[in-house]
């Protein structure tokens, strides 16, 4: 019973009962009703269709950012810069938005291209990460974290300097663009079909690199055993930097949206952290792409849910950062539990 | 700027390293023995919190301090049971920690931000604090920054001047030649991750009960030290003195950037703050460049003199991880 795939399944079942009751505990601890706070998220993500469009809003960005992770997790990297990827892609989206704010070209073409130099930033930024690890001998851990901070002082800096307001610089960030200058988004939602095409085409043609062509197979060469896959022909340090390229692109492509369809500006804090909730993801699903649809969206209706809690109960809205968290440790623990128990048998 | 102010200073860089060194101790101890202890930045905050809290319900300072060393070791237990007894991967369970950790800080530490709470008070040494300019320097600070001048001294003893530092060394580099010696490499790996934890757990409260003092949620401007305690661990070179010696560079350019402030104003304050980061990656760069296979086929094309003063520049400033560092170990 413990084996096989009703056995990891059985294993992943008791980390999320173990998890809903660690959480539970916790919030008996600060005297709040575990039963009414489960209820108030629920009711606060999917209570309305105005509140489930939210959801969507933040599963565009975690989505695409979950599939340019199981590339380079598929590559054996730990892009933890992927944060700092998406930020980039914010800020060249904004830069092309900026450069074109008073030319003649149809919206729909500026629009195209904003995405598309959202996606070069994030890969470029991605490429420093890529370099330093292959070049310079920077685990891409440290490299990408130092970036990130990098990413965000650079968004800062220019909202305070270059692109500031006229008159006062504020931390509600730079001058909203044009309605022209917005994905179209559903009459009276926040929500855009295209950003959500663009998400769902992301994560389609990912699970399709990686599960039917010989560059997928190579590159899961390359992350299973480096020297191997050294020995064997493949270019590794190419591979390494490919899937940096990668990742980069769709996290810029995350940012882009961020300003394209959701902010219409640059804001200071435009990332919203999906970057390192993007690995949380990728980690829960043991980098299967299949699962990243319905645990994304799952994650996304927990950090809108949690917006309510402030609200109705006086509890941080941090409490979703934390159950998204206690479910992938206990997930990580079961499955060495069953490993455990696999090797005794 | 008169030498008095430059002097304050310079003593106040001193007690703003005091919690980076704890951290960087407890991780070099940690790592020495081959555990990446990753959850770091979310266990200062919580440790933070923790401190604060337990501080500030009992009013006593030195309750804060054990509690915050409490969180510490659990968080870093959790980490040795996920990567040394159930073999998963240290840098996903540190990851998830970290992140968790932090937002549990933020969670539980909901009702006591901004209290005012008990706050760690300098006690000049007598005799000693007299002295000039060193007296001023080292012996009129508070007592979590006269430990953190000893505990630099104890790791750097223990780790490179006794038996079981020698033992602890061998974990990390060969454990399997520790193991016949009669070392129990497991058990020996629990022990020091936890010890180290609580060293990264004394760096929580020695923010929160004395150089920044008080609990303010995600303004608090802690979320982010973890990472830079961890890089500087590899800076440090595994060894307690050099890693010390990164604390108090890091301690020192912040100093820099805020006393420069009002001389470049056209840079946001915002932008200053995160210049350890770039220097972060830079000395890394440094650390890790000489094993870089072009470097080495640069070197060979380069004119003997050159070559010559490179290599020992490269050597110098070289970094090498123990070798077990990340790797379980299951005696067959």
């Amino acid at each position: 019973m413990l084996k096989g795939r009703f056995g990891g399944f059985f294993f992943q079942l008791i980390a999320l009962l173990l998890a809903f009751g660690f959480v539970s505990l916790i919030l008996l601890s600060v005297d709040a009703s575990p039963a009414e706070a489960y209820k108030n998220m629920f009711n606060g993500s999917f209570g309305s269709m105005r509140k489930f469009a939210e959801v969507l809003v933040a599963f565009v960005p975690l989505l695409l950012v979950t599939a340019g992770l199981l590339v380079t997790f598929s590559s054996g990297l730990w892009n933890i810069g992927v944060e700092g990827q998406v930020v980039l892609g914010a800020i060249t989206t904004t830069w092309v938005f900026r450069y074109f704010i008073e030319s003649d070209l149809p919206p729909a073409l500026i629009i195209t291209l904003a995405i598309l130099g959202g996606m070069l930033g994030g890969a470029v930024w991605a490429s420093f990460t890529g370099v330093l690890k292959v070049f310079g001998g920077v685990n891409e851990i440290f490299g990408g974290l130092g970036l990130n901070f990098v990413a965000t002082a650079l968004t800062i800096y220019l909202i305070f300097g270059p692109w500031k307001r006229p008159g006062v610089a504020s931390m509600s960030g730079t001058v909203p663009f044009p309605d022209e200058f917005s994905l179209p988004l559903l009459a009276g939602l926040r929500i855009s079909p295209w950003a959500l095409a663009i998400a769902l085409a992301g994560i389609v043609v990912i699970y399709f690199i990686l599960q039917g062509t010989y560059f997928g197979l190579r590159l899961k060469a390359v992350g299973k055993n480096f020297r191997a896959a050294y020995l064997l022909g493949i270019p590794t340090w190419q591979y390494s930097m490919y899937s940096f390229l990668i990742c980069g692109a769709l996290a810029g492509a995350a940012g882009a949206v961020q300003v394209a369809a959701v902010y219409h500006r640059l804001i200071p804090s435009i990332s919203s952290g999906y970057g390192y909730l993007g690995l949380m993801v990728a980690m829960l699903i043991n980098y299967n792409a299949i699962w990243a649809v319905p645990v994304a969206l799952f994650f996304a209706a927990l950090n809108i849910g949690s917006i309510q809690l402030p609200i109705l109960m006086k509890l941080d809205s941090s409490l979703s950062g934390v159950l998204q968290g206690v479910l992938v440790l206990f997930v990580l623990l079961a499955d060495g539990v069953r490993q455990k128990f696999a090797r005794k048998a | 700027m008169t030498q008095e102010t430059i002097l304050i200073g310079l003593a106040g860089v001193l007690a703003a390293a005091a919690p980076v060194i704890f951290a960087v101790l407890g991780e070099t101890l940690s790592e020495r023995a081959g555990v990446i202890n990753l959850s770091m930045n979310g266990t200062i905050l919580l440790s933070a919190m923790g401190g604060f809290a337990a501080a500030y319900t009992t009013d006593n300072i030195v309750l804060g301090f054990l509690a915050g060393m409490l969180i510490g070791a659990l968080v870093a237990l959790v980490v040795a049971f996920a990567s040394i007894t159930l073999k998963q991967s240290q840098v996903a369970v540190g990851f998830v920690l970290a992140l968790t950790c932090r937002d549990l800080s933020y969670f539980l530490g909901n009702p006591y931000m901004g209290l005012p709470g008990p706050r760690l008070q300098a006690i000049p040494i007598p005799v000693l604090g007299d002295i000039p300019v060193i007296g001023q320097l080292f012996f009129r600070q508070d007592p979590i920054t006269y430990i953190s001048f000893v505990a630099i001294f104890l790791a750097w003893v223990w780790i490179f001047r006794t038996r079981p530092g020698l033992m602890l060394q061998g974990i990390g580099e060969k454990p399997a030649a520790a193991f016949i010696r009669g070392a129990n490499v497991n058990l020996m790996r629990y022990v020091y991750t936890v010890i180290g934890g609580a060293l990264i757990g004394l760096a929580g409260p020695a923010y929160s009960l004395a150089i920044r003092a008080g609990w303010m949620g995600t303004i608090s401007g802690l979320d982010g030290i973890g990472w830079i305690a961890l890089s500087i661990t590899i800076f440090g070179g595994w060894n307690p003195s050099r890693a010390a010696f990164g604390a108090y560079l890091f301690a020192f350019l912040q100093w820099l950037g805020l006393v420069l402030q009002p001389v470049l104003t056209q840079v946001p304050s915002q932008v200053l703050q995160v210049a350890p980061f770039p220097l972060m990656i830079l000395t890394l760069l440094l650390v890790n460049i000489g094993d870089a296979e072009w470097v080495e086929r640069a070197l060979a094309a380069m004119p003997e003199n050159t070559r010559k003063i490179m290599v020992k520049l490269l050597r110098a400033m070289r970094a090498s991880p123990p070798a077990a560092l990340g790797v379980p170990f299951e005696r067959d």
